[in-house]
């Protein structure tokens, strides 16, 4: 009896899972499915499911705007911010997890609570600094922006896995002899080393998918892939042919690197849930 | 080898004082043990010691040189966790090799040193291991095994057993005995057992709530212990206590009245007492004696065979339990009436404010 609301619960919860996963899944289909028609069966109604497929619109996509200039940027900048980035989290989150004070915990929220803030609010700011910098348009300019504003979930996912390296192996190596530099590089990177590759992926597909600052900060030298999406939606009205086919290139790459990296990244993920 | 010193040692986390000015003096090659119960402060005192938590006030010296300032790495200590903290990236070998290369030994000097400490501690098959592929025991062999390769001045141990299960607890006690005798150096031990405290140690340091309540060697303490915590403390199963009136003394003892009427003259000085006072006596379970009539009778309550001895609970008139422990072959069953005698020589007498009286003659033992 219990068995049978066992097995009954799993197929409720599985089919759940498939539905919500469909769903979620549903978009990114349509649009690799309307980048291979032509304009016309586009847009045309009833939307057909079967159809002659056709390559014209990544044609003229490639024709129009050079892509691998815009994809050069979105690496540059998603690589150059996650590095930065995770060089900068690493001790933030060691003093943190392993130095705490009074104020620790205030400070992790304060520093989350800024992820909050619509990026809009500060927007203005932001433009004149970076006009200022003569930042405008460049990769390192927008790598910061992307840099700083991802910094506060990475410190907080460090430290997460930082608490989880139980204190005494840290206090083994120190009676060892090892240096507060050496204590972090050669025993808790190590050991924290999964926790950590997971952060830079999710930093990396956060900043790959980025599209307010790159959007308001860069024109064309240092614009990145959604700017490139960005380029075929207004000027002559939607063409959802080309459109679709420009964001598939766009988030093909990031896609597939997810999907090869999606152990790591749901072991990342749930690392102190189920440990 | 090397002598260490506390002088008047304080510490205090935020607003609350945890090491309430310790003095200790050890000498080299000693067995210090530190026991006393959960929370009183023992790892936060050896942590101290080792440089893993500042020392608020108060001076610490090893060989004579003040080091409070030291880093860990630098005082010449090594410690053994109770959860071992062994370097789970790192073989065994590794592990060892870990503090040698920071302190860059050359390789050939490491290879030899970790071999001979793996062939003492029969780890050899195991030094290519990680850790989670070793059992608990062999976990703790490799903790000790990094601690000794650095030949340290000093050891510190921080419940290194208690995560072992009973079996392999008294093995581990007497490896870590002979181990001590072998390597000559002075170690610190912490635990709040009892039996090692006992077993182990040159002289047992008695903690509670961040203050020393007594130190000296095992059988100074079982003999002589200085107050009622202490007494308490030390012995399996704990001594008996009864409330008693003190009568009077004089330089050969003091004698008290029981409850039930009967006087007891006890080998111990009271000087300054005033008759009239509320006193505590008490006796171990081992040196009361089980008489089928006579004075002080009550009921068996509980009666625990342990084979070779026997544990007899009894129920006095007054309402508490005095625990007797006799002969493994004792007839005695639960329900009867018993007599209890409490020998004199054996009884000990403690002042309103838990102080022990002094015993007129030291046990030979306790010197
Ligand atoms: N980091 C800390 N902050 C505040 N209090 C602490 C800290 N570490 C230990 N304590 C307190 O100090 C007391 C002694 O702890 P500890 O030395 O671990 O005891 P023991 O090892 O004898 O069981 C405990 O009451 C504990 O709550
Ligand atoms: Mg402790």
């Amino acid at each position: 009896m219990a068995l049978k609301t066992k097995t009954s619960t799993r197929i409720g919860v599985t089919a759940l899972g498939w539905s919500i996963a469909l769903w979620l899944f549903f978009p990114i289909f349509w649009m690799i499915l309307t980048s291979f028609k032509s304009e016309v069966q586009a847009i045309s109604t009833p939307p057909k499911l079967f159809f002659m497929p056709t390559l014209s619109s990544y044609g003229e996509v490639f024709e129009r705007a050079s892509y691998w200039h815009f994809a050069l940027n979105t690496v540059i900048v998603s690589v150059g911010a996650t590095a930065i980035a995770v060089v900068l989290a690493v001790p933030a989150a060691y003093s943190m997890a392993f130095l705490p004070s009074k104020r620790t915990r205030g400070i992790l929220l304060w520093m989350l609570s800024t992820r909050m803030l619509p990026p809009v609010g500060v927007l203005v700011p932001i433009y004149l600094l970076a006009r200022n910098t003569h930042l405008l348009d460049t990769c390192t300019g927008l790598a910061v922006v992307d840099m700083l504003t991802n910094l506060p979930i990475i410190v907080w996912m460090l430290y997460t896995f930082f608490r989880e390296v139980p204190a005494p192996i840290l206090e083994a190596g120190r009676m060892d002899g090892a240096t507060r530099w050496q204590e972090m590089t050669m025993v808790l990177l190590p050991l924290a080393l999964p926790g950590i590759a997971s952060t830079a992926l999710l930093s990396l597909i956060l900043c790959w998918n980025e599209a307010f600052w790159s959007l308001n900060l860069t024109s064309s030298h240092a614009a990145p892939l959604t700017a490139f999406i960005a380029s075929f939606s207004s000027p002559e009205g939607l063409f959802f042919g080309k459109l679709s086919a420009a964001s598939t290139l766009a988030v093909a790459p990031i896609l597939v690197f997810g999907w090869i990296s999606q152990k790591q990244l749901v072991r990342g993920l749930t690392f102190g849930a189920v440990k | 080898m090397a002598t260490v010193e506390l002088k008047n040692l304080r510490k205090t986390y935020l607003t609350e004082e945890i090491i309430k000015g310790i003095s200790l003096s050890i000498q080299e090659r000693e067995f210090v043990v530190f026991v006393g119960p959960s929370g009183c402060g023992k790892s936060t005192l050896l942590r101290m010691i080792a440089g893993l938590e500042d020392i608020t006030s108060g001076d610490l010296l090893i060989d004579g040189q003040r080091i409070n300032d030291v880093e860990p790495g630098k005082r010449g200590l090594a410690m053994v966790f109770q959860s071992y903290a062994l370097y789970p990236h790192m073989n065994v070998y590794r592990n060892m090799e870990f503090g040698l290369k920071l302190a860059g030994m050359p390789e050939a000097e490491r290879r030899a040193k970790i071999e001979h400490v793996a062939r003492t501690l029969q780890l050899e098959p195991y030094l290519h291991h990680k850790p989670g592929q070793l059992s608990g025991g062999q976990r703790q062999r490799v903790a000790i095994g990094r601690a000794i390769v650095r030949s340290p001045k000093v050891f510190l141990f921080d419940e290194p057993l208690s995560n072992l299960d009973a079996a392999l607890r008294g093995q581990m006690r007497v490896e870590l005995s002979a181990l001590h005798r072998k390597l000559d150096a002075t170690t610190i031990y912490v635990t709040h057992d009892q039996v090692e405290a006992m077993t182990m140690a040159d002289k047992i340091v008695v903690l509670q709530k961040g203050v020393v309540e007594q130190i000296g060697s095992p059988l100074e303490l079982y003999h002589h212990p200085r107050n009622l915590f202490v007494a308490r403390f030390i012995g399996s199963p704990p001594m008996n206590f009864f409330p008693a009136i003190f009568q009077g003394g004089d330089s050969a003892g003091s004698s008290v009245q029981l409850r039930d009427g009967s006087t007891l003259y006890v080998p111990v000085t009271s000087p300054g007492l005033l008759p009239g006072t509320k006193v505590t006596v008490g006796i171990r379970p081992e040196h009361v004696e089980l008489t089928s009539s006579g004075p002080n009778s009550g009921v068996v309550e509980v009666i625990e065979r342990l084979g070779a001895i026997t544990l007899v609970h009894v129920r006095m008139p007054e309402g508490e339990i005095i625990v007797v422990q006799t002969d493994g072959a004792v007839l005695t069953e639960v329900e009867t009436r018993v007599s209890l005698t409490l020998p004199p020589k054996n009884c000990h007498l403690f002042a309103p404010d838990g102080l022990a009286f002094e015993a007129c003659h030291r046990h030979p033992l306790a010197a």
